[in-house]
Formats: C-alpha cells, structure tokens, sequence
C-alpha cells in the first residue's frame, strides 16, 4: 500500500470544503510532496452529500480516490456526515468533526430520522468535535468555518505553520487574508487544547 | 509545478500546443475544459448548441487551416458521432482535437458509456491520460498526431482525470500559423466517388497507426515480479500501482490502436495477464482479440461503476484493511433544487396536475425526487418533447393523464427544438414547458442562444423563445411566471385541456446568476402544522420538533415567496411584516 497521507474532507454542498482541500494541497505542494485532490462536481453539488480526497506523499502518489479504512485523516464539516463517512477512517485515524448538524431534506420532510446519538457515535470514533462554527462567528468571519477546521487538521499534520499561512496568504480572496489566518490560528490553538 | 486538474492541463496542452480555437457544447465532466482555454491569450473560444454542431464548427476550421480543441462528455460523443465518423474520413486540415469525458460512476450522467468503442468503430486514435501531467502532454501532442496522421485524435479521461488536481510542469505557447485552405473536393466532399477512395485511405491509415503505436512512448510497461501482469489505462492505471505494487504493469497510454505486438510481448514474459478497465469490456475483448489468453480474477471485478485500489485488491482475493462502520440509521442526503429555485412550482403544480411528465437533462431532473416526484422519464437531450409527442400518438386512442414535457432553456437549443419542428409538422398536441431560468444551470451557469452570453463575452443577440416557437406556427404560446403560483397553476390546467399543442415558456433566472437575496419569509403561530409547505421540497422548509409547525430557515431562505402563496392559513410572512421566528 502507498505512504501517502489520505484526507478526506466531507460535508453538504456549499460549505467550503473545496477551499480547505485547495489550501491543503498547496500546502503540501509547497512543502516539497506530491499531491492529489479528488472533487466531484455536477448533480451532486445541489445540497447533496459531497467528498473530497486530498492525497499527499514524499514518495509519490499513486491512485486519487480513498477506500474504506484507508483515511489517515477524516474532516467532516457537519457531524451526520461524519457518521456517513466513518468507514473510510483507518484504524487509529484522526476524526475531526465541526459541531454543526445539518438536516438533509428527507428529515425535513419527515420521511427519514436523524441518527438518535450522534454523539455518542462519534464518541465512540473517538472524534474531536470542534465548536468551529462558534469559533468563526466570535471572530467576525462565519464564513471562515473552513479555514478554522483546516487549522485544526493543520495541528496533526507535519508541514511549518509558515508553509500554511503563506499558502492561505497566497490563494484566499486579498480582503479575507486576516480573517482567514485568524481563522487558522484559533482552529491549530483550539485542536492544541 | 502547477496544480491543475485534468481538464485545466487539457486546456492548457492545447493552448501549448497553438491551438487558435476551441468550441464545445458543456457537460460534466467536461466543462472547465473549454472554459480555462477560452481565458488564455490568443484564442477564440465559444459553446455551440450542441456537441454535433461544436464537431462541425470545429471540422470547418480545421479544414481551414486551423488548430482546434472540441470537448465534451461521453453521451455528448453521441450526438457528435455523425461529423466525427465522417471526420475520420476527410482527416483534417489543421490539428483537430476532440476531448471525450467519460462518468464511469454516473455521478452526472445518464449512463456510463465508455467511449473507446467510439474510437474503435470511428478508427480515430485515442489517447488516455492518467493524470493531469498526461493530461497536458498527451493534448499538447495530439495536434501535432492529428496533422501527421490527418486524423482527428481522441483525449479521453474520466471524471477522476478530469476533476482530480495533480501537480503539472507547464511549458509556454508554440505560435503556430494558420495553415490556409486550398480547395479539395477529393479530400473534403464525402459524395461516394470521393467518399470511397478516402475509405481506402482511412484503411492505410489504420495501418500506419498501428505500427505507429507500437513504438510510442506514451505506452509504458514497468516489470516487476511476473506473476501478475495487469493491462491497464487512464485513472485505473493509478488504481493498480496503490493496489498492486508488485505487479508487472502494461500502461496504454494509446487505447486506439492497440500495440498488438508489444502487448503479446508483455503476455509471454508474465505468467498470467489480467485486464483492469472501468464499466466496460472494451480491454478485455481487444487484448483477447490479439490472441492473448486473459485470466480470469480470484473474484470477479464489478461490471459497473468506478474502480477504486480497494476493488483491485478484493479481485485478486487481498484482505481489506479494518475499519468501522457507519450507523444504520443515517438519512439519505440527496441534492434538492436550490431554495428560490424558479423550477420547483412548475413541478408542484405537475404533481398537483397528475400528469405524464417527459423529463430533460438538467438541475430539473431533480424535479423526479421526491416530494416533488412530477417526472416519469429522462432519457437524454431533446428527448423531453419528442417522447411526449410519442406517449400522445400512444395514448391517443385511449382516455390518458395529459401529457406534459419538461426542458430546460439550453437544453431546448441543444436539440428540444427540432423535437418540437418534427412534433408541429406532425400535428402532434400535448404541452410542452420551457424552464427558461437564462442559463444552462447544472454545469455552472454558461451562456446559450436564450440568454444572449457568449463564452468570451463578446456582444451578440439574444434568441427569442416565444418568437421562435410562434414562427414554427404553435398557435398557443404564453410566458408565465413560475414564481406565481396561480399562474402556473392556470396555464398548465388550460394547456393540458387544450387539444392543441401548447408550449408554456416558465421564464424566470436561476437563482444562482445573481444571488439575490430579499428578507426572509418567517411562520407565525398561525401554522396549523398541515404540512403543504413541505410538500414544496424547499431546503430552507422544516418542521419544529415539538409542535411540527413549519419552521424556515433565515439563512437558507432567499425570501422567493413560494411557499406563502400555498399557506392556506396566513402563517408564512416576510420577516418584514414581522412574524415570530426566533
């Protein structure tokens, strides 16, 4: 089997997790490895359920796409989606979950339940569940929940906090950098605690 | 290095390459392709209505004398096969490049063709990048095969080639000069004097491709242990070095011809030689076809859907690494059409109306899931207003259910529009709806003949429906607003008891243009808990748990005002008129 590193990011249609996956692989292009980034666009981007794998190794990357048991590192931007994506996570592997829960529109129809004790579950994957929404709002900046998720991820990792914050310097939006790197910082302090 | 996906390195070969024009028709997974090279410098770009006409577009020019990129998605290929099968007769003038993105998966598509039997049967040679370094340099080269040949050349990938980044070393522009025309009926007037001569030397051609091929570099074979000797292309090869890293490798980075030679000499120096391919049989029966004995897996590999290193190893009966599993509990999370979404009255008002539904191809299709569950068919493009001209000639002895077809904008220009040429000259009746949102939505809002955008933003007209429609002579044409729902619900009833054939033309933008967003809608205790509203599949919609009274979300909620107008009690209020939403 490869030495490459598998992230996969998951969550809904729409809440970023195809930034994160860029400034991952950047940042791990920069940091000298190769890397691939799997997306799935079209029809499943419409408030669908959505992945994106980001490969990366010293040695090479070999295939694009994670199987079960095979993520080094699962990030899940909503937690029912984490439950969903749970079989991809090794033995051992890192489960960061943003404590934010999403009903997809079968529930809200009433025509399917929401799983009974998330929670519990996670527990259970012995995840980390970050309050990373909370943690956006009190810095001004909802919208970063990503970037706070990626800083987070970024405290398993082993590429330099300098690495990281240029690429964000880099590939974010100009007005948003400050937002962003705060974002960062407080996501790698609040998953060093 | 650049990281690029596989359709930006496309982009990028052919713009390397000189390519001077690039013309398409959008399809996932093909899309960004012609969208990255319509930005870069020194091309012209544009989308034509459909993949046949971008075919043609793009014979013409090559003819002329240009270097030209054509792209599109698999089941595209199919409405571009007459100009391609002919193509391939004439050859071309200047490189002429035809991308074909296959879903193996169907995370887009209707089907999971696999469009090598296309390069087999058309004898245009095709190439299948692995990543997105193969990506560009196969595409780069390409023109350079296509002129040496005089043929045009297939890039195919997948979506796991066209939608994965991979790091890419880029080189800069080969300014290449328009080749000229020079009057050649022989070569370009495919009438059968001329047609069979070019026959012949479509077959010479062959021939030379095939002793081309068995010599081209970009056909790898990587010997390691013999045991096990895979034949494999495309994202699949990346699939078999996770899986099998020990095996001996054949690499085609040509899957049209095959190197027939130099596979037999691949068979006799493993012990036993597996095909490794993705919801197909084109490999395995071309390698069988070069009278190599292929072996059979430990377990069979799935005949459809996407490969994954995981599968590979199971094939050949390797143990899975252990894992968890997910609860049993966890609810579907399908896409919706977007909150605002101008589609979703139309539907409501179709399943209120319990009609036969002709579906299209686009974001509408979605109006099949529940609860809107307002369509009983999609087959492909176009096939919305000829099908229901079918049911009616079907059902038109019998008492039926009206007969409603459902197409989108572009999808009308693509081909719905000479359904409905054959439907007038026909006498058909029924009704047919245009979704006209001003956009071809679902691959990401490009322009088309109705909304007047063009792909590099130069002025142009903009086509009108109702005009064309009229001109066809459809006596009964009206344009309706579908955020009305009384409208909506009035046009379809009158059209549907109408015996002549009426096209109701819904036009309104897709939400996702302009994003605007008016106050949001709150419900007030006035709720009743009847649930109408969420029978309108809207994302924002949901129920409060402890009395089951509608509850809207203020930040799905983009304030359309659709759901109001089916309260039949008053309880949904712009957040304005202020209502009781905490």
């Amino acid at each position: 089997m490869s030495k490459a590193t598998t992230v996969l990011l998951c969550g809904v249609g729409g809440q970023g997790t195809i930034l994160a996956a860029d400034l991952l692989a950047h940042t791990a292009l920069e940091s000298g490895y190769d890397v691939k980034v799997s997306e799935i666009h079209g029809m499943s981007q419409r408030g669908g359920a959505v992945t994106t794998v980001v490969r990366f190794g010293k040695d090479g990357v070999d295939s694009m796409v994670c199987d079960e048991g095979c993520a080094d590192c699962v990030v899940s931007f909503e937690t029912t989606e984490a439950l969903r994506n749970l079989p991809f996570l090794r033995v051992g592997g890192y489960l960061l979950v943003a404590d934010e829960t999403i009903q997809p529109l079968p529930v809200l129809m009433g025509k399917a339940t929401m799983p009974e004790n998330p929670y519990e579950e996670l527990a259970a994957a012995q995840a980390t569940i970050i309050p990373a929404g909370e943690i956006a709002a009190d810095l001004g900046s909802p919208k970063s929940v990503n970037v706070v998720l990626l800083g987070a991820l970024a405290s398993q990792l082993d590429f330099d906090l300098a690495t990281w914050e240029k690429t964000i310097t880099r590939r974010v939006p100009p007005k948003t950098i400050e937002k962003n790197l705060a974002a960062f910082r407080e996501g790698y302090a609040h998953a060093q605690r | 290095m650049e990281l690029l996906s596989g359709n930006e390195a496309i982009a990028q070969g052919a713009w390397e390459a000189g390519a001077h024009i690039g013309v398409a028709y959008p399809g996932t997974p093909s899309t960004e392709t012609l969208e990255v090279f319509a930005k870069k410098d020194g091309v012209y770009a544009e989308w034509a209505v459909n993949e046949k006409v971008a075919v043609e577009v793009g014979v013409g020019a090559s003819a002329a004398g240009a270097r030209v990129l054509t792209t599109m998605k698999h089941v595209g290929v199919n409405v571009a096969a007459d100009p391609l099968f002919t193509a391939a007769y004439t050859g071309v003038g200047g490189g002429l490049v035809v991308l074909a993105a296959d879903d193996p998966g169907m995370y887009s598509s209707q089907n999971e063709q696999d469009s090598h039997w296309y390069a087999r049967a058309a004898a245009i040679p095709m190439l299948d990048p692995a990543n997105s370094q193969e990506a560009h340099d196969f595409t780069r080269d390409a023109f350079s095969i296509s002129e040496e040949f005089d043929v045009p050349v297939f890039i195919r990938s997948t979506v796991r080639v066209s939608h994965t980044k991979t790091p890419v070393e880029t080189g800069v522009r080969q300014e290449v000069a328009l080749k000229g025309y020079e009057s050649n009926p022989a070569k370009w007037v495919m009438m059968p004097a001329f047609a069979k001569p070019r026959r012949k030397v479509q077959l010479e051609r062959m021939e030379a491709l095939r002793r081309w091929v068995e010599t081209c570099p970009y056909n790898q074979v990587t010997m390691r242990d013999t045991k096990i000797g895979v034949i494999c292309a495309g994202a699949v090869y990346e699939h078999v070095e996770e899986a099998l890293p020990d095996a001996s490798v054949f690499k085609l980075g040509v899957t049209w011809p095959l190197p027939q030679d130099a596979l037999r000499t691949f068979a006799q120096n493993v012990d036993a030689v597996y095909v490794i391919e993705e919801a197909s049989e084109y490999l395995t029966e071309s390698v069988k076809a070069c009278g190599i004995a292929v072996s059979d897996f430990t377990h069979a590999l799935p005949r459809d859907g996407e490969l994954t290193p995981g599968l590979i190893r199971a094939a050949f009966g390797l143990t899975e690494p252990a894992h968890l599993d997910a609860p049993q509990n966890i609810p579907p999370r399908p896409p919706a059409l977007c909150a605002g979404c101008p589609h979703r009255l139309v539907f409501k008002e179709l399943s209120r109306l319990k009609a036969i539904v002709t579906g299209d191809i686009g974001c509408y299709t979605l109006g099949a899931l529940p609860p809107l569950q307002a369509m009983d068919t999609c087959v492909d493009m176009g096939a919305s207003v000829s099908m229901s001209h079918g049911f009616e000639l079907a059902l038109s002895q019998t008492e039926h259910r009206p007969v409603v077809a459902v197409i989108g904008d572009s999808t009308f220009a693509h081909s719905g529009l000479s359904s409905l040429i054959s439907t007038v000259y026909n006498n058909g009746s029924g009704t047919i709806c245009v979704l006209d949102n001003r956009t071809t939505a679902m691959t990401g809002r490009q322009g088309n003949p109705f909304n007047g955008q063009t792909l590099q933003g130069r002025p142009t007209r903009e086509l009108n429906i109702e005009a064309i429609v009229s001109a066809l002579g459809v006596e009964d044409v009206s344009v309706i607003d579908p955020n009305d729902a009384k409208a909506v619900r009035k046009a379809l009833k009158e059209a549907t008891t109408s015996p002549a054939l009426s096209v109701l033309i819904f036009k309104s933008p897709c939400v996702l243009i302009d994003r605007i967003r008016k106050p949001a809608y709150v419900v007030t205790d006035a709720c009743t808990s009847c649930g109408v509203c969420s029978t309108l599949g809207c994302p924002a919609i949901s129920k409060r748990p402890e009395t089951a009274q509608a509850l809207i979300d203020p930040y799905q909620c983009i304030g359309c005002g659709q759901c109001p107008q089916y309260c039949a009690f008053g309880a949904i209020v712009s957040c304005e008129e202020g209502g009781l939403n905490e």
